[in-house]
């Protein structure tokens, strides 16, 4: 575990990532609590441009960007973790059991799987988000994750087939132990780093999807996202008229967050998979 | 030959058959899924038409109609069999905001311009993007380095997000672009130069904001698998036999670029997020723009025409990825068959 520590902390780009995405979460989650300030006050007039009462300007209805941004970027976030741990647990049960249990349920929950993945999840998305009217962040991330966890389950499974035959998940066989203690205990620990890594991945692509929802104008209510933002700018033209501020800075952190986790995946990759470090 | 052939046909059929499962639970979803909204929609749209003032004997005359006109007033199952059977006869309904036009031409109109976009973007795009990660592959170092990062990063950006950029940087800020739209107001779709030119003006954006993100994720990919193959024994052995480098990394390429036709699969479903809110960011006449406004309306039946056509393309395109991976490799076929 330590010799583990050891790598990930020396890849430039986990580190790298890791310091980006802190700075954005420090943002998104500590910031609001200091500076309690109300997302929906009105504190000017339609794209203010940036000035020393409003750093970023305000919005198309005269809110601080700066205040929207703090608290739109701890609810993306928030969308983004919610949306990944409901996909990677689906993914992981649905994998580890068919991966497991092999024969007829191996090939019912794969077939429904594959299935899953040929519909294309954002029609799947926009279809759930106009049928449930009061979405919170929190439902949103629910629904985004209970449409993404099809890969995750794939690969969990053939994981799993190929662990399954390991001498020493045999040898607990024999020890008494149940299918779901042989998956949790024997099974499950040993692709930890696998398990994460698509987690963090999932996590990235909930905060993206809920960026392409909210854009759409399917975002969650009474409350600011990145892509609520992006979906005020865009239908009151804040590109055309030339008001930077209000599209860029969402522009800014969406990137900077999926880059990051991308950097931490690349760079976890590369202490998991030996093949892929050179020197 | 002909057992050959026979087999790659049962193959087709299977797949064919799994495809029309998953066309018929995602036809389904469309259908029931909108139904789930509390409220009648209809009331909704009669009170809106209310407030201009009409008699409310009126009103109940225009409700009895739309009621008939979206077929709301038959049960459930009557609805679904309907839907399905004017779904094959090309009848998507009637639009909300546009009544009385149809979903249908609505959708004729916008699914060229998608198609347009679309299509180019993804093959161009996963070409490029599989030379580009099998050169970083191969030359590792420095070039890898920074090109493996530039990939990592562009690969990741939503695609509206660099659409935004662009169309700031090079339409708004410096005006070498149009701002939007898919060719120049008082300028009308025909067969002519200068339309062609004018369409392909505004086409430029939209493609390049789509092709760098599409590039950058086929990059990641290909590395990989070229990373793989790279260390394999026909790799060393080849080298040992003092083989050219040209003739290597093109065994590297052909091997690793197979598994990445299911990487041109996976890009129509998950292209099509983004490439839709791309369209609605340059305002674009296609699908995107259409859903986006059917959306901001509430136009129920509009929205499901767009997502019932999203849906058979991206099953369309993955059929036939499927049917052509399975005609270039035999054991995809095999493994299929449930013969290995």
């Amino acid at each position: 575990m330590g010799e583990v520590l050891i790598l990930v902390l020396r890849s430039r780009r986990f580190m790298i990532g890791a310091v980006l995405f802190l700075t954005v979460l420090a943002f998104g989650v500590i910031g609001p609590r200091i500076v309690h300030r109300d997302p929906f006050q009105m504190v000017g007039g339609l794209f203010d441009s940036p000035s020393e009462k409003a750093m970023l300007g305000t919005d198309n209805l005269g809110r601080d960007v700066f205040t929207q941004l703090m608290y739109g970027t701890g609810t993306s976030l928030l969308i983004g973790f919610v949306a990944g741990v409901v996909a990677t647990c689906i993914g992981v049960t649905v994998g580890a059991v068919a991966g497991f249990k092999g024969g007829f349920v191996d090939e019912l929950l794969m077939g429904i799987t594959n299935i899953l993945i040929t519909i294309p999840s954002i029609v799947v998305l926009i279809l759930l988000s106009i049928a449930i009217r009061s979405r919170s962040a929190m439902v949103m991330g629910v629904i985004i994750g209970i449409t993404s966890w099809p890969w995750t389950a794939r690969a969990v499974r053939a994981q799993t087939s190929s662990l399954k035959t390991r001498e020493h998940v045999d040898l607990a066989r024999i020890s008494g132990y149940t299918a779901v203690e042989l998956i949790i205990k024997e099974i499950l620990p040993y692709m930890f780093s696998y398990i994460f890594m698509a987690f963090i991945l999932q996590f990235s692509g909930g905060i993206t999807n809920e960026a392409t929802l909210s854009m759409l104008g399917l975002g969650p209510f009474q409350t600011v996202s990145l892509g609520v933002m992006l979906h005020w700018a865009l239908l009151w033209e804040a590109v055309r008229t030339g008001a930077w501020w209000a599209f860029l800075p969402p522009v800014v952190f969406l990137t900077i967050t999926s880059f990051s986790l991308m950097l931490i995946n690349a760079g976890l990759d590369e202490v998991f998979n030996p093949r892929l470090r050179k020197s | 030959m002909t057992m050959l052939k026979s087999k790659f046909a049962r193959y087709v059929l299977q797949k064919f058959g799994w495809y029309l499962v998953a066309f018929f639970i995602a036809v389904s979803l469309n259908f029931f899924l909108p139904r789930l909204i509390p409220g009648n929609p209809v009331r909704v749209l009669v009170s809106q038409l209310a407030t201009g003032g009409v008699q409310s004997d009126a009103l109940a005359r225009i409700y009895d109609n739309y009621m008939r006109e979206f077929g709301l007033d038959q049960p459930t199952h009557i609805q679904f069999f309907r839907y399905f059977r004017n779904l094959f006869r090309g009848d998507l309904g009637t639009s909300f905001m546009l009544y009385p036009g149809k979903v249908s031409d609505l959708i004729r109109e916008a699914l060229p311009w998608t198609v347009a976009l679309q299509i180019p973007t993804i093959l161009i795009g996963w070409l490029l993007g599989n030379i580009l990660g099998a050169a970083c592959a191969y030359k590792g170092g420095k070039f890898d380095a920074v090109a493996f990062t530039l990939a990592l990063a562009v690969s990741n950006i939503p695609y509206y997000c660099l659409a935004i950029i662009l169309l700031y940087g090079l339409a708004v800020h410096n005006p070498i672009f149009p701002v939007g739209g898919g060719y120049s107001f008082g300028n009308f779709p025909e067969l002519s130069l200068s339309f062609f030119l004018d369409a392909l003006h505004h086409y430029t954006l939209p493609f390049l904001s789509m092709i760098v993100v599409a590039l950058g994720g086929q990059a990641i990919g290909m590395r990989e698998m070229a990373l793989y193959e790279l260390t394999t024994d026909y790799v060393h052995y080849s080298k040992a036999l003092g083989l050219s480098d040209k003739k290597v990394i093109r065994y590297v390429f052909r091997n690793a670029m197979l598994p990445q036709i299911t990487g041109l699969a996976i890009s129509f479903g998950t292209m099509m997020g983004g490439a839709l809110v791309t369209e609605s960011v340059f305002s674009y006449p296609g699908i995107g723009s259409l859903l986006f406004t059917a959306i901001r309306q509430a136009d129920y039946p509009l929205i499901q025409g767009c997502t019932l056509i999203i849906t058979v393309a991206v099953l369309l395109a993955n059929f036939l990825v499927d049917i052509a991976y399975g005609y270039i490799d035999p054991r995809i076929r095999a493994a299929q068959l449930g013969e290995r």
